[in-house]
């Protein structure tokens, strides 16, 4: 029976007639005699968790994570890592060397806090603002640079998009623009690595903008009705685009929504590196050995553009911005816990940020010098093999190339 | 702010720069403006945004039950042809909808259905894949389905589409292939801002579910003199851009100047003479002046950015080879996309380029 590794389900189907006239024989509610509509302004809004307050004070001792330095500051140290690619990056959009790039300013807690409460091999699936994620688990500043310029190096051969990161070896799905297409994969993936019994959760990224896509609604139940063990992790940043909170949804945020797919749920502080990794760790625990989703909203703030396509001052006021920056900013909190520890200095900082930032130049001067990928290469990997048509199409390419190809820049192209 | 200052950080950027530059500046094509007629009194030079811009304006002031929304719409929208809109006629008309295009198109249809003139947008077309069902299933078969009982003819969908040069699989699309295999429906893409003017106002009067996706590319690059006022440009009629007797060239929406450099080109260079035809409708598309064209000249191209298997121009060349065969000179030929998704650095690899087309003219004409 196809009953190893599932949590006990609570309710028994009920095919007889019930003894007890209490209970409503599907759904198991009691029965009430009095009309009362419910408002959902009668339901407490779900409180968020913190372990840590703004100046980086841990509020109650039983919820340190305790951290031994080297921890701290490799968390510390991606956050930064990110925070400093984010500065060249958008700089070198700007300058016209990239065509395209995203931020992760004042999220980065939330993507570094819940990776490092995972496990290397646990399979992670995200949306597009988590380079945190990805360079936690190791990718380079290198790679990075490579996808961004589609250069020869590029995992994704110079097809997608700048920030479509992806790596098999590091366990993070290649990213895809299209919004919560990830999470039924995510509950899928899940759903396959338990049947095939690896110790391995699932991780899905996503914004609360991304939420309101008949996809979330999809992979919810899916995910708890065929005991998924999957994280869904929203990033509840404030926007999506241009679209505050207010216009996206009008309930309690993303997490409130899980009871009702029957799952379990917690909404955090997404600014507090502590809360976060203490929630996914939880998070880990319960959906591994229960397999069941658990639903994590991290309420935090996009102090950044959407994109270098976008100009946020048109739908937000900068005093917003710099208010979010001076008083709860992810990176500044931590850091004030680790100085207080004797861990961390400013000089360490500086020196710190400087050298990466010489490291981001590096790689993206390196990146630029790299040829792109090969002609051949754009028609592999649309199948496994290539088909007589796809030949017969680069064949065709190839013979227009030899009369043309002086029009086409074909230098930039490796062979 | 954490870090060293931004001054520092260009000038340390600067030190690293490289030759040759990585993003691609030139476009493939240089848009041709056309004159609008006479008779639709004055113009103003306006881009493609702002022509649309133009068109939802005066629909709204026109038709008080109008609506306009989609994802960032009330602030202007990602491309800015709602700029000022909500300001104007207030968020009750001009609004966000949540981040869902199948909610985008379900709630649109229902609007409609009650008697909304509905103007939904889908931020890119590429997106408009959640709200398919919505559109083939339920919009195009509303009147048909119940008796004409019942229809939604009141909703259009406006929607970004096209190669932009760096927009790679998911900002590239030009998906309509897809909504032409749909009966129904009507499909249209323009070329202009006096096209996307013309089509959006004759859209939002049809009285059928419409669907115009806008070439991306031509809202900044596309300016032309575009009437002021209300006027009309009919679905589902092409349009004869240039008069010629030994080819027919046809195509729609950007690759339409394209085709019209080609055309020039091969004029000049070798006394060809080409009559093309911009398709304008895609659904229902305009057989007898393609045909008539055909026919007359003999000889034909049809060229999209779409892949080519089973784009739209497959439906084209089989119509116009059926219909004109004992004309043709030459068998039809197309010049498409590849059949690959849409690739970032490869795009200019990719596309139906003019040399490509160059080639298929010279190849058709020694046929």
């Amino acid at each position: 029976m196809l009953t190893r590794g599932l949590r006990k389900v609570v309710r028994p189907l009920v095919t007889s007639v019930p003894r007890s006239d209490k209970f409503h024989p599907s759904t198991q509610s009691e029965f009430i005699n009095e009309l009362h509509m419910i408002d959902p302004m009668e339901i407490e809004r779900l409180p968020v968790y913190r372990v840590m307050d703004r100046s980086g004070k841990i509020l109650r001792e039983n919820q340190d994570p305790k951290f031994t330095k080297d921890q701290a500051i490799k968390m510390y140290k991606a956050m930064i890592k990110t925070n400093e690619f984010d500065r060249v990056m958008y700089d070198a959009q700007r300058q016209g060397r990239v065509s395209f790039y995203m931020t992760n300013y004042g999220e980065e807690a939330a993507q570094i806090g819940s990776i490092a409460a995972l496990n290397p091999d646990d399979l992670v699936y995200a949306q597009y603002r988590e380079a945190g994620v990805i360079f936690y688990r190791g990718f380079t500043y290198q790679q990075a640079c490579d996808q961004c310029y589609g250069n020869v190096d590029d995992k994704g051969s110079g097809r997608q998009m700048p920030v479509h990161y992806g790596s098999r070896e590091l366990d993070y799905v290649t990213i895809s623009s299209p919004l919560t297409t990830q999470l039924p994969q995510a509950a899928g993936s899940a759903f396959a690595l338990r049947r095939a019994g690896e110790k391995r959760v699932v991780m899905c990224y996503f914004g609360e903008g991304s939420a309101s896509e008949g996809d979330a609604h999809a992979a919810f139940n899916f995910a708890a009705t065929l005991n998924c063990p999957v994280i869904f992790f929203c990033r509840n940043n404030g926007f999506a685009i241009s679209t505050p909170v207010e216009d996206q949804y009008t309930g309690d945020g993303i997490a409130s929504r899980a009871p009702g797919y029957g799952m379990m749920t917690i909404r955090v502080d997404g600014n507090d590196l502590m809360a976060v990794f203490n929630a996914t760790v939880k998070a880990r625990e319960i959906a591994l050995s229960e397999n069941r989703p658990i639903l994590i909203e991290a309420i935090t703030y996009r102090q950044g553009h959407h994109s270098t396509s976008d100009d946020s001052s048109r739908y937000r006021s900068i005093d917003e911005v710099n208010m979010w920056q001076k008083t709860d900013h992810p990176i500044s909190r931590f850091r004030q816990y680790m100085m207080a520890q004797g861990w961390w200095s400013m000089e360490e900082d500086a020196a710190l940020q400087k050298s990466l930032k010489k490291d981001v130049l590096t790689a993206l001067v390196t990146a630029e010098k790299k040829k792109k990928p090969s002609i051949d290469s754009m028609f592999e990997d649309v199948y496994d093999v290539p088909t007589p048509e796809l030949e017969r199409q680069k064949a065709e390419l190839m013979e227009h190339l030899k009369q043309y190809g002086k029009h086409y820049n074909l230098d930039q192209y490796s062979q | 702010m954490i870090g060293v200052t931004r001054k520092t950080a260009r000038a340390m950027l600067s030190r690293g720069v490289n030759a040759t530059a990585s993003v691609r500046t030139h476009m493939h094509f240089k848009f041709q403006p056309d004159d609008a007629p006479a008779e639709l009194g004055a113009t103003e030079k306006t881009n493609m945004c702002n022509a649309i811009k133009s068109a939802i304006d005066i629909q709204l002031a026109r038709d008080e039950s109008t609506i306009v929304f989609g994802e960032d719409v009330k602030f202007g929208g990602v491309f800015r042809c709602t700029d000022g809109l909500m300001d104007k006629y207030g968020s009750d008309r001009v609004f966000n909808s949540p981040l869902c295009e199948q909610g985008i198109a379900g709630f649109g249809i229902g609007a409609a259905v009650a008697g909304a003139c509905t103007i939904a947008e889908i931020q890119f077309a590429d997106y408009i894949f959640p709200a398919f069902d919505q559109i083939v299933n339920e919009a195009a078969k509303y009147r048909y389905r119940s008796g004409n009982e019942f229809d939604c003819g009141k909703l259009t969908i406006r929607s970004p589409c096209a190669a932009v040069g760096h927009g790679a699989h998911y900002h590239s699309q030009s998906p309509e292939a897809y909504f032409a295999h749909t009966p129904g429906l009507k499909v249209c893409v323009p070329r202009s801002p006096i096209q996307a003017k013309g089509l959006l106002l004759s859209a939002f009067e049809d009285d059928n579910p419409c669907i115009v996706f806008e070439p991306k590319i031509l809202y900044r690059a596309a300016e032309e003199q575009v009437p002021v006022g209300h006027y009309k440009i009919p679905l589902g009629k092409a349009d004869v851009l240039r008069e010629g007797t030994d080819m027919t060239m046809l195509s729609w929406g950007t690759q339409i100047h394209v085709v019209r450099e080609v055309a020039s080109i091969v004029e000049e260079e070798l006394g060809i003479s080409i009559e093309v035809i911009d398709l304008v409708s895609i659904l229902p598309w305009d057989r007898e002046t393609v045909c008539n064209s055909v026919s007359k000249t003999g000889r034909c191209i049809i060229t999209h950015e779409a892949p080519i298997t089973c784009g739209f121009g497959a439906e084209l060349q089989a119509t116009i080879t059926s219909e004109c065969f004992f004309d043709l000179e030459a068998p039809p030929q197309r010049v498409c996309g590849l059949d690959t998704p849409f690739p970032h650095v490869h795009e200019p690899l990719y596309m139906p380029t003019k040399w490509k087309l160059i080639q298929a003219v010279k190849e058709v004409m020694d046929a």
